[in-house]
């Protein structure tokens, strides 16, 4: 078996990656599957009941909302990413697609993202460096779309000491590499 | 420059995509009405010192559209609509 196809990170590995440098962790997730989810147009009674009983959460503008099996975040009126874990859901179009039928457009994303947790004490002085976002202010389950050197990227706030950043996968090194060099220029 | 997005709030100009005169969300049927009038949606614009309806795109955010009312002299913003909502009250569909 040693010519079978191998599944390679966002970073081009194995295994994922994760960088350690001063009260900073960046951590190269590769076990999350990922989905964009869309009402079609005057489906909204049906599409809200199928969430409901798949338990999509559907929470609002610029929000991250974490649920048992599935969690989401808001990306435009009308519709989210969804979240789940990559060991049972690798395959979440096919986890959605039967519950929501056809009250939704639904695509898959998981290897089109690449993502990194970043953690540590000290975020807003990290981020105020890498985005306009005001990490300070925002609350924690805020999610957006912002722009991280360039790169078209989302922006999660968990908590004051947990960020989750979803970049394009094809600049995946060049993501990590604006994310180590801002983190050496803050210490 | 800052843009008051109607969903996300106060958001930094470097986030949008200018695109022109909000007179494009009216694009006449070109099968019926007419050369001289798809002409004028094609090429004229007017120019205003002033007031002025444009579409700007949320690319590094929510990818919304929308008018912006701004006044080219001073740069004020006086009004920030999500452009669906401008079109549906036109009448539109989507």
């Amino acid at each position: 078996m040693d010519k079978a196809w191998k599944a390679l990170t966002g970073l081009g590995h194995e295994t994922a990656e994760t960088v350690e440098i001063g009260p900073y962790r960046i951590v190269e997730r590769f076990d999350v599957a990922l989905a964009s989810l869309a009402v079609r147009r005057g489906q909204d009674k049906g599409f809200q009941a199928a969430a409901k009983k798949l338990g999509v959460p559907l929470p609002g503008a610029a929000r991250h909302e974490a649920g048992k099996v599935f969690s989401a975040f808001w990306t435009t009126p009308e519709m989210w990413l969804v979240e789940a874990d990559f060991a049972t859901h690798e395959d979440i179009v096919s986890a959605l697609k039967p519950g929501f039928a056809e009250t939704a457009s639904i695509t898959e994303q998981t290897d089109a993202w690449v993502r990194f947790d970043v953690s540590g004490a000290g975020l807003v002085a990290l981020f105020e460096r890498l985005t306009n976002l005001d990490l300070a202010t925002l609350p924690d389950g805020f999610a957006s779309r912002t722009v991280i050197e360039h790169l078209g990227v989302y922006l999660i706030r968990h908590s004051a000491t947990l960020v989750t950043l979803y970049g394009p996968r094809s600049s995946a090194q060049g993501l990590l590499h604006a994310l180590e060099v801002t983190v050496k220029s803050v210490l | 420059m800052i843009i008051n997005h109607p969903i996300l709030g106060p958001r930094d100009a470097q986030e949008f995509v200018y695109l022109g005169d909000a007179n494009l969300i009216n694009r006449p049927d070109g099968m019926t009405a007419g050369i001289e009038v798809f002409h004028d949606y094609l090429y004229n614009r007017d120019n205003p010192a002033g007031e002025h309806r444009e579409l700007w795109y949320h690319e590094q955010g929510d990818r919304s559209w929308l008018v912006v009312t701004r006044n080219t002299v001073t740069h004020e913003i006086l009004k920030v609509e999500m452009a669906r909502d401008v079109a549906k009250a036109q009448g539109r569909s989507k």
